[in-house]
Formats: structure tokens, C-alpha cells, sequence
């Protein structure tokens, strides 16, 4: 009963793999579908790395075995762009500096993607709550704000300039 | 860190978990939403020989009022606890508990169920249900027993729930009346486990008198703490400042708090004083009209 076969959808991609059932979904996405875009951190919840979504929410891909995911939806960091061209909140990275090492980075900003979808207009202070599930050493988190910050007011402009 | 190796079962149906649990027993653990048990699989601090993996009992995945009382399905997530506008109107504890649980990735996943037999002393969901009273419904193969949420809890993750049995729903009375509510935790950094968190439920009568109330505190004993002696004292009477030094002092006397390396002892029943009394005060301005804002 160890080893099982799963089918996932990935990316709008399907994977039909052979797993061990104590495989970690962040594993699984780098060794077994080549998708090193999701890193690993400190594999027990805290660093954000891993984060990636299923079935359209933000959660740990190291908190979660992959045949768990038999069957389900699945969004990684590669999933984000729309033919090639980088999403508001990916360019309003590189506009802000939202990045150094890199290494946090596509945690945050599918945490960040899935957030802003169900909260268009959050606070600071709750961005900075969204925030703290994410470990980043290189920026003290200020540029990262900004991106996020400018990200909400260019959607919002959008929002308006559509409503009109 | 990897997890030891392990069987892994996915049964459909409430009815299959609860042959499967009766088949496997000891042997098996129950994986739900997994942010505390993967965690520690990880770590190799534990080593299930099998999981049950509940995720696909959709039947366990509900918010649902039903009279004088509101049903919350084990499996139902934290994030959806924190999203219900029924939970928030009446329930407003638990919403104002639930964002402090880890950050909103975990709660996505994260189960009400889950915690509640986790049984960390210092969640915040065991302490929100010991101080919103309740009956936690538990199925084995043969039948389904309720236990009052007073008699869940043992010790340190440890409750009274057997290796054959499955947690299935939560009930939880609605309060009624003039009804007050706070909860409050201090941690080191926002979404951390809480050093020490109080909650406090309350209910004042037409001359602001207090008629009922439950005030409770996590991270200070093995169990969520239920402060029985400060509702013996507070029980018909108004708030003023010398009650809340009085329940300073049962705090005081009753609270058997550890050190470790986040917190001295000392320190712990310090804030276990300061958030008993911050509740409680809070509590009874909301219920009489005074302060409904979040804090």
C-alpha cells in the first residue's frame, strides 16, 4: 500500500506519476514534474517557500504528501504568467525591488496572488499579516510591500477605469 | 526532513473511515488538514505505520445553524470559520480566535476538527470552544457519544478520544441575551503560538449585572484553563475595578504556568493576570453597547 499511482493537474498540464505515500507534495513538483520554481525551505510550515495552490487557495506544498493531490488542481509559480508575459504583481516585483536572492520569492507571490484575489483591498497591516507566513532574509520586506501596495492601486485603477 | 515511511488509506465515506480506524487501530493516525501532524512526521517525531486521509468526507465539512446552536463539521477549514458571516454574527469569538492560528496559508488547510484533538494547551480553538461550552459528537464502528467540551481535554495532546473513534461535528450553543466576547493572546511575532491567549464570554442583565460568564486561558497549564473561581465570583455582580483585581488574584493563585526558552514561568502568569483582566473588562463594554470595536 506504499506506492500508488496519482493523476494531478498541474498548470493546466496533466501528470500521471507513480508515488511513495510518504512523498511531499514540494518533492513531488521538483523531482518527480521537474518544477523547481516551488522551493524548499524548512519543510515543517514555517518558511513559505513551498507555497503553491490547490484547487485556487494558498497552502504549504511540504505540509501536504502528494497522493493527497490525486485527482486535484494544482497552480505553481510557473502557472502564473498568461502567455509569457509576467502578471502586475510579478513585474511590480521587479519595478519595486520586491527581490534579492530570490529564494522566498514565488511562495510569496502565490501566497500574495491567491490573498489579493479574495481581499482586492486589504490594509497594511494586513498585508503585513498575509506577510509573516513568509520568511524573506534579504529585504526586510519593504519592497515587497511597495510591489504589493502598487499591485492593489494599479488593479484598483483598472477596476474604476473598466467600471466607467 | 522527510517523513518515515507509512501506508496510506483514503476512505470515501464517514462509514469506511470508522471500519478502517477500527480495523487498523493503534497503528493508524488520522490526517486532516496535516499543519501540525506533518510537521512533526517530518521531524520523525512521529512514525504512523498508516494514515487515514478524511480529506474526502465532504460530509464533515460544514457550518450549519440549526436552532439554538450552530454545527461545525470536523473537517470543516479555519480559513472558512474565519470567512462564515454566520460564525461572525453569532459566534463573534471565534472569529475574532480563529485569524490568529499560524498565518492564512495554514488556515487554509488547518481543520476546526483538527486542532480541537490536537490539543495544543495553547491554540486557540480549544480555548474558544472550553469558553463557548459545547459537545464534540465522536463515532466509532458501533456508535456515536457526545462529550461536553469541559471533559474533552486530558492533557498536553492528549484528549478523550479512542484509536477507533473519528470526531465528526462540533456543537455549539448561541449565546443570547446582552452578550459580550473577547479574545486576546500575546506571541512573540504574529502568527507564532501564543505565550499566553484568554477568552472571555459574557452575559449581562437589564441592570448591567453579570449573569453568566466563562473566562478561560491557554498556555498556562496542560488544558485550556477554565476559570471557574472567577465565575463564581463575578456571577450577579457589576464590573468594577476591584473585581477585576480579585480575578487578578485567582489568576494568580489558580494558573500553573512552565518556563521554556520563549518565556519564563514568571513572566507567563504575569500576562495570564494582565489578558484575564483585559478580557474580561472588554467583554462586559461590548455587552453593554460600549466598545465594539476589534482589538
Amino acid at each position: 500500500m506504499s506506492v500508488h499511482e496519482i493523476e494531478v493537474t498541474i498548470n493546466g498540464k496533466k501528470y500521471r506519476e507513480q508515488v511513495e505515500s510518504r512523498m511531499l507534495l514540494s518533492d513531488f513538483l521538483r523531482e518527480t514534474c521537474g518544477l523547481t520554481g516551488t522551493h524548499v525551505g524548512c519543510e515543517h510550515g514555517v518558511c513559505g517557500a513551498c507555497t503553491i495552490h490547490l484547487n485556487g487557495s494558498a497552502v504549504r506544498s511540504c505540509l501536504i504528501f502528494a497522493i493527497q493531490v490525486d485527482g486535484q488542481e494544482i497552480t505553481t509559480v510557473e502557472g502564473l504568467t498568461k502567455d509569457g508575459e509576467l502578471t502586475l504583481l510579478q513585474r511590480n516585483f521587479i519595478e519595486c525591488h520586491g527581490l534579492q536572492c530570490g529564494f522566498c520569492t514565488p511562495g510569496i507571490l502565490m501566497s500574495t496572488t491567491d490573498y489579493l484575489q479574495k481581499n482586492p483591498n486589504p490594509t497594511l497591516q494586513e498585508i503585513k499579516e498575509m506577510l509573516s507566513g513568509h520568511l524573506c532574509r534579504c529585504t526586510g520586506y519593504e519592497g515587497i510591500i511597495k510591489a504589493i501596495q502598487k499591485t492593489i492601486d494599479e488593479s484598483n485603477l483598472n477596476y474604476e477605469a473598466e467600471r466607467r | 526532513m522527510k517523513p518515515a515511511k507509512f501506508d496510506y488509506y483514503c476512505p470515501k465515506t464517514v462509514d469506511e473511515a470508522l471500519s478502517l480506524l477500527e480495523e487498523i487501530g493503534f497503528d493508524g493516525k488520522i490526517i486532516a488538514g496535516g499543519q501540525s501532524l506533518v510537521p512533526i512526521m517530518n521531524m520523525r517525531l512521529a512514525t504512523p505505520e498508516c494514515l487515514i486521509d478524511i480529506n474526502q468526507l465532504n460530509d464533515l465539512q460544514f457550518i450549519e445553524l440549526d436552532g439554538s446552536k450552530m454545527k461545525i463539521g470536523a473537517l470543516t477549514r479555519q480559513a472558512e470559520i474565519e470567512m462564515s458571516d454566520a460564525v461572525r454574527k453569532h459566534l463573534g469569538l471565534l472569529s475574532e480566535a480563529v485569524p490568529y492560528i499560524g498565518h492564512v496559508q495554514t488556515r487554509n488547510r488547518g481543520t476546526f476538527g483538527g486542532s480541537l484533538v490536537h490539543a495544543d494547551p495553547s491554540a486557540e480553538i480549544p480555548l474558544s470552544l472550553m469558553t463557548l461550552g459545547g459537545t464534540l459528537h465522536i463515532a466509532s464502528k458501533d456508535e456515536v457519544r457526545e462529550v461536553n467540551v469541559e471533559d474533552f481535554f486530558v492533557t498536553y495532546l492528549t484528549t478523550d478520544i479512542m484509536p477507533n473513534e473519528l470526531l465528526t461535528e462540533i456543537h455549539i450553543p448561541l449565546p443570547e441575551g446582552r452578550v459580550g466576547y473577547s479574545f486576546h493572546e500575546i506571541s512573540r511575532r504574529h502568527g507564532d503560538f501564543a505565550l499566553v491567549a484568554a477568552a472571555c464570554q459574557l452575559s449581562i442583565d437589564s441592570q448591567d449585572r453579570i449573569s453568566k460568564v466563562r473566562l478561560v486561558l491557554g498556555g498556562v497549564d496542560a488544558v485550556p484553563l477554565l476559570i471557574t473561581e472567577a465565575s463564581e465570583l463575578m456571577e450577579g455582580e457589576y464590573l468594577s475595578a476591584s473585581l477585576l483585581n480579585k480575578i487578578a488574584d485567582i489568576v494568580d493563585e489558580v494558573v500553573n504556568p512552565e518556563s521554556d526558552l520563549h518565556a519564563t514561568a514568571d513572566y507567563r502568569r504575569h500576562l495570564a493576570k494582565k489578558l484575564a483582566v483585559r478580557t474580561v473588562k472588554t467583554a462586559y463594554e461590548r455587552a453593554r453597547g460600549e466598545n465594539n470595536e476589534c482589538s
